[in-house]
């Protein structure tokens, strides 16, 4: 059984919807985070691939494209040290007011 | 740099165009780039893409090394899907890094 | 090699409702302050307060990614087809051809390789694994490239997937499937349309679209064109 990325072949009638959604303020900032990163040697591309398929299967499916970077990004931000867990949660609920 | 250092740094390619391989069905518990369905499949070396460090290896921040050469390996369509709906002639093109071939074995 | 596959990591379970953005995937949440949104500003203000990058650096950022777009790459499929010795540089030597266009892939870029579409093969490009894409030629990848139906059905379906998108291919054709997971990015090359003898490069740049490029489609036809 493949995991949940392997997509390749699933079987699938689903029609391609060709609709583009205007990408929100903080997905294109996710998008530049991931580059600014990478150019500082922060993050790699096969590392953000492996924390992307790190989540369950139900939220890789749930999760929109930069729901799932935003996801990765956590993953290896608290991997590598830079963040804590603890102070993501502090500063999520700060500005959630 | 002396051969051994070399050798450390990256494998030889092994294939050449028109070489008959076979894909390994494995599943390394980590990340990988080879798509499952893919998998024991045989194909036809297209070319030699360049020699990348193994992304299995990046994936964990390791040194990617030894660097592994990479294939554009074509498959008949027929063969991949036993249901493929096109022409006999169709085909799939994917990149397959060295580690993940063998030679066919008939 | 440890193992992360499983372990099921769920950021968003943490004290909120993921079920909200299960039930409206793909949509802007900016405005209602989703969670994903919410986090992303968070690990940017973070970022930003340990010195990390600074929010100039993100807007650079942002505004670099947002100037690439398909044009470019018409552009480069405009001279191909007007100059043949161009073509031949783009086919061989992608990196150069670019260049000579005064195009730099950025330092870690993605090695490039081009394909040429001929009434004989038509090849067509998809990532089943994520959504690697020539993204410094092309911008963005469109949401249908990275969506789960293309990437389930343009390795197992490519003739119906290409009719979805209104383009009925032959069967005199051979369709090659590209599946592209691992370190090349793949940009093809239309066939130039018929009629279209005499037209310069910023003309034959319009009839280029980005379908075209990623070859669920072929280039428009000046017929086409005009009409549009």
């Amino acid at each position: 059984m493949p995991q949940v990325h392997d997509r390749g072949g699933w079987p699938t009638d689903e029609p391609i919807d060709r609709e583009e959604h205007v990408l929100s303020d903080w997905e294109l900032r996710v998008d530049a985070m991931h580059n600014v990163l990478s150019y500082k040697g922060l993050r790699r591309t096969d590392e953000m691939r492996r924390a992307i398929e790190s989540l369950s299967p139900e939220t890789y499916e749930a999760c929109s494209y930069y729901e799932r970077w935003t996801a990765a990004l956590e993953i290896l931000l608290i991997e590598k040290g830079v963040v804590s867990k603890e102070e993501l949660d502090l500063k999520h609920a700060e500005l959630q007011g | 740099m002396t051969l051994q250092e070399k050798n450390n740094e990256e494998d030889s390619p092994r294939f050449r165009p028109g070489d008959l391989v076979t894909v390994r069905v494995d599943n390394p518990g980590g990340h990988f780039r080879t798509p499952t369905y893919i998998q024991g499949q045989s194909g036809r070396i297209e070319k030699l893409c360049g020699i990348f460090p193994n992304p299995e290896s990046l994936a964990y921040g390791g040194t990617g090394l030894p660097a592994q050469p990479l294939y554009r390996v074509e498959f008949p369509q027929s063969q991949v899907w036993s249901d493929y709906g096109g022409p006999a002639k169709d085909k799939i093109y994917v990149d397959v890094y060295q580690h993940w071939l063998e030679p066919l074995s008939t | 090699m440890t193992s992360n596959i499983g372990n099921g990591n769920d950021p968003s379970q943490a004290g909120h409702s993921g079920h909200d953005h299960a039930e409206h995937p793909g949509m802007a949440h900016d405005e209602e302050a989703g969670y994903y949104a919410v986090r992303a500003r968070a690990m940017e203000s973070l970022l930003v307060e340990k010195g990390i990058c600074s929010p100039n650096e993100i807007q650079t950022m942002v505004d670099r990614i947002e100037a690439r777009s398909p044009a470019d790459g018409a552009k480069v499929v405009a001279r191909a087809w007007s100059d043949p010795a161009y073509k031949s540089r783009l086919l061989n030597d992608p990196d150069g051809a670019l260049a000579d266009l005064g195009y730099r892939m950025p330092e870690n870029s993605p090695k490039l390789d081009v394909v040429e579409n001929t009434e004989s093969i038509h090849y067509l490009v998809v990532c089943t694994l994520c959504s690697c894409y020539p993204r410094n030629l092309l911008g963005r990848p469109p949401d249908w490239y990275k969506s789960l139906a293309y990437r389930s059905r343009a390795v197992v379906d490519p003739r119906g997937v290409m009719r979805e998108f209104g383009f009925q291919v032959p069967d005199s054709t051979e369709v090659r499937v590209l599946d592209s997971t691992a370190d090349l990015r793949y940009l093809v090359l239309p066939r130039r349309p018929d009629g279209t003898e005499g037209m310069s490069e910023e003309q034959l740049a319009e009839l280029i679209t980005r379908d075209s490029m990623i070859g669920v489609s072929e280039a428009r036809s000046p017929q086409t064109a005009t009409a549009s």
